[in-house]
């Protein structure tokens, strides 16, 4: 657990991030995703996918081809991919002397969603081909499908032989990994973790097919207006891929190596509902945004930016406003923003890349907006939304990120400037 | 399928599973794990492939056959005899 006040911590006790590589439907690095949020820039597109047809989704335009064979990329898997390209982005960003890094000191913890569900459709699909002779099963579907691939395949492609794995925690799961990071670090498993979340969602018909079932899958004649969390008009999610790894180090670690830490994880909390398998419980919410602020001796006033998880639902967002509000309420400064507005909801990655998109704040002085939102819906009206257009905000100092999922896992972290 | 058809065939299906590799300098006599970076699991991709596309079945203790282009050609020249190339 990261401990009550980060000034009274030894520095080999701070954990910071040093190096963040991502690809987001609406930029392929962090700069670029930056520019995108501070302009308006949407990353949500047409889509087409099995058995659904026509829809809508972010999708991501990275070169897969940059950091993984030909060959590599074929037998693995699409969020494999993201995460081989974010992990190399984040070290190249985070400057390690990567060859002389001690690999069995690193370790890679990435949150998922889901995984195996775009193999195992894909394998169905084309065993209806074969009768469904099982004799044309591929032998990679396992080796695919497991649930630590996409970690697997950062440390085959980097040469990692420290520990990895996924951690599943539905879309709670970027801040998740983020938060096992900083503990196998605490822990002194490793010495750099590579954490965060990364999604493949989009190549599953399931999700979509399942969103649409229950009611919450986003339509709208410009796909760019689709995703609008707060808006009186929303009409549910659109799905999204991506991925964001964050580098961890130890701040003594970073200050040894003369890093630059871009951040440091001062408080987080992971709580559970345990009321619905869906909806979700805002009480909950707001006791679990309360425990993280506990642990890392702040008041919610002290917040500068709350990065909110709402995915556009009519239900989901009222309910994290009405925790919201518990919480934030009395805060005169804080502002609140949503990523999910620009590039959908990135699932897995959800937590990492919204938390990446907000810590440019710390440099450039601006708070993003969350867009799409022409009529704001009563139930969603909070004290410090920011609409539409970013705000200058002075010399932030701390980020309060939320990051919810189904089965009623909720995460918050904490993250302040250094 | 002529043994000729049956090496082109062989040679598409390994331009899907090693993709990063330049068989045009491809030694038919040399075993392929000589020349080129493949594995147990792409030996298996082969097996899947001639299953999957021309409904061939190679038993396990067979698999040694496909050691090189040669003796894949030889192996499965009488079994795709009356198969049809593709135009």
């Amino acid at each position: 657990m990261i401990a009550s006040h980060r000034s009274s911590l030894p520095d080999d006790r701070r954990i910071v991030i040093t190096g963040i590589g991502l690809t987001a439907p609406n930029g392929d690095t962090w700069t670029e995703f930056r520019e995108s949020l501070l302009q308006g820039r949407s990353g949500v597109s047409e889509y087409e996918i099995r058995y659904v047809g026509k829809t809508l989704a972010g999708v991501c335009r990275f070169d897969a081809l940059r950091y993984q064979t030909r060959k590599d990329a074929r037998r693995g898997t699409r969020a494999g991919s993201v995460g081989v390209y974010a992990a190399n982005e984040a070290v190249r960003h985070a400057g390690l002397d990567w060859d002389n890094c001690d690999k069995a000191r690193v370790g890679v913890y990435l949150g998922v969603t889901e995984h195996g569900n775009v193999e195992t459709e894909k394998e169905i699909y084309e065993l209806k081909g074969y009768d469904y002779d099982t004799s044309y099963w591929s032998h990679h579907h396992n080796p695919r499908t497991v649930a630590n691939n996409p970690a697997g395949e950062v440390a085959l492609n980097m040469g990692i032989t420290g520990p990895h794995y996924t951690i599943g925690a539905a879309c709670a799961a970027g801040n998740a990994g983020l938060i096992q990071g900083a503990q196998m670090l605490l822990l002194d498993e490793c010495d750099v973790a590579l954490a965060g979340g990364v999604s493949e969602s989009i190549h599953t018909f399931g999700i979509f097919a399942s969103f649409r079932s229950q009611g919450a899958l986003a339509e709208h004649q410009d796909p760019t207006r689709a995703s609008r969390p707060f808006d009186l008009q929303r009409n549910g999610i659109v799905v999204a891929e991506g991925g964001c790894v964050f580098v961890l180090e130890r701040l003594a670690d970073a200050r040894r190596r003369g890093a630059t830490a871009l951040g440091e994880l001062v408080g987080h909390a992971i709580n559970t509902d345990a009321t619905d398998f869906v909806q979700p419980n805002p009480d909950r919410q707001a006791q679990c945004m309360q425990l993280a602020l506990r642990r890392a001796g702040l008041t919610a006033e002290e917040i500068d930016i709350v990065s909110s998880h709402a995915t556009g639902t009519m239900s989901g967002d009222a309910q994290e406003c009405t925790a919201l509000r518990q919480v934030f309420g009395a805060s005169e400064k804080t502002c609140i923003n949503n990523t999910k507005s620009f590039i959908g909801h990135s699932m897995g990655a959800a937590g990492a890349l919204e938390l990446a998109g907000n810590i440019a704040s710390f440099t450039d002085g601006v708070c993003h907006a969350t867009i799409n939102v022409d009529e704001l819906d009563p139930a969603c009206d909070l004290r410090g939304l920011v609409l539409n257009e970013p705000r200058e905000i002075a010399r932030p100092r701390y980020i309060l990120n939320n990051s919810f999922g189904m089965l009623g896992i909720n995460s918050v972290v904490i993250v302040a400037r250094v | 399928m002529t043994p000729a058809e049956i090496r082109e065939e062989i040679l598409d299906i390994l331009s899907d599973i090693a993709p990063d590799e330049d068989l045009s300098t491809l030694n038919d006599d040399v075993a392929f794990r000589e020349q080129l970076e493949l594995d147990s699991m792409d030996f298996l991709d082969i097996v899947m492939e001639l299953r999957k596309r021309h409904r061939i079945q190679i038993p396990e203790e067979e698999y040694t056959q496909l050691a090189s282009m040669a003796s894949t050609v030889a192996y499965l020249a009488p079994r795709m005899k009356d198969i049809e190339a593709r135009p």
